[in-house]
């Protein structure tokens, strides 16, 4: 349920991971490369991960959102290496018996995700490169 | 003396232009004080602001006492998703 892909998110495979008979609600989340940030063109992404933590921290921000939400399943696929424009990222998606948990706890593993998972990202522009600071 | 390898990801790798570091230090030796040593070897982790340490793939806080066999990670601030 818990994948780092090296070259390509197969978004309806995440998706069935989580699909449950005592589900009524999946939400998903797709991340995906944008070609502007801070009025710089964005060529492509470099995603450098510390795979084995990786895998570690994204089971516990899981098992925090099965502690707060009734969730049913939750599938986190994350890219790393080179990613161009448009290229989806990261997929989350989570089942839950009614929609409202279903959403709330999506947002959850996406914001947790970002303050504490060891991914890093690389934006390579028009005449530079850079690591990305941590956006709010 | 305690030696071992500091793995480096993201900005930090290419700041010491290597993917780890090799460190000395006296046993009973604290994150803090690895952080310390890492900024007086590399000045440029010196100047970053916000750096972890990962211990065994989990956050140590500044008095973890770190073990010969441990693996440890310089974790620059993160930006997933």
């Amino acid at each position: 349920m818990i994948k780092i892909e090296e070259t390509h998110i197969d978004i309806q495979k995440v998706i069935e991971l989580v699909r449950s008979d005592k589900a009524g609600a999946i939400d998903v989340f797709i991340g995906t490369v944008r070609s502007k940030t801070a009025g710089k063109n964005v060529e492509r992404l470099e995603y450098d991960a510390y795979d084995s933590m990786v895998i570690q921290e994204m089971q516990k921000i899981v098992n925090q959102a099965k502690e707060k939400w009734p969730v049913e399943k939750i599938a986190i696929h994350h890219r790393k290496g080179t990613l161009q424009i448009g290229e989806v990222a990261v997929v989350i998606a989570v089942s839950t018996p009614h929609r409202n948990d279903a959403f709330e706890a999506c947002r959850f593993v996406i914001e947790t995700l970002k303050k504490t998972t060891p991914i890093w990202k690389k934006e390579i522009y028009e005449g530079g490169e850079e690591w990305v600071s941590p956006t709010p | 003396m305690i030696k071992f390898k500091v793995l480096l990801f993201g900005v930090t790798r290419d700041l010491a232009g290597k993917s780890q570091l090799d460190i000395e230090l006296e046993e009973g030796s604290n994150v803090k004080m690895l952080l310390e040593k890492l900024g007086s070897d590399f000045s440029r982790l010196s100047e970053m602001k916000s750096l972890m340490i990962a211990v065994n793939n989990e956050y140590a806080k500044p008095d973890h006492i770190l073990k010969e066999k441990d693996e440890i990670a310089l974790i620059p601030p993160v930006s997933g998703g």
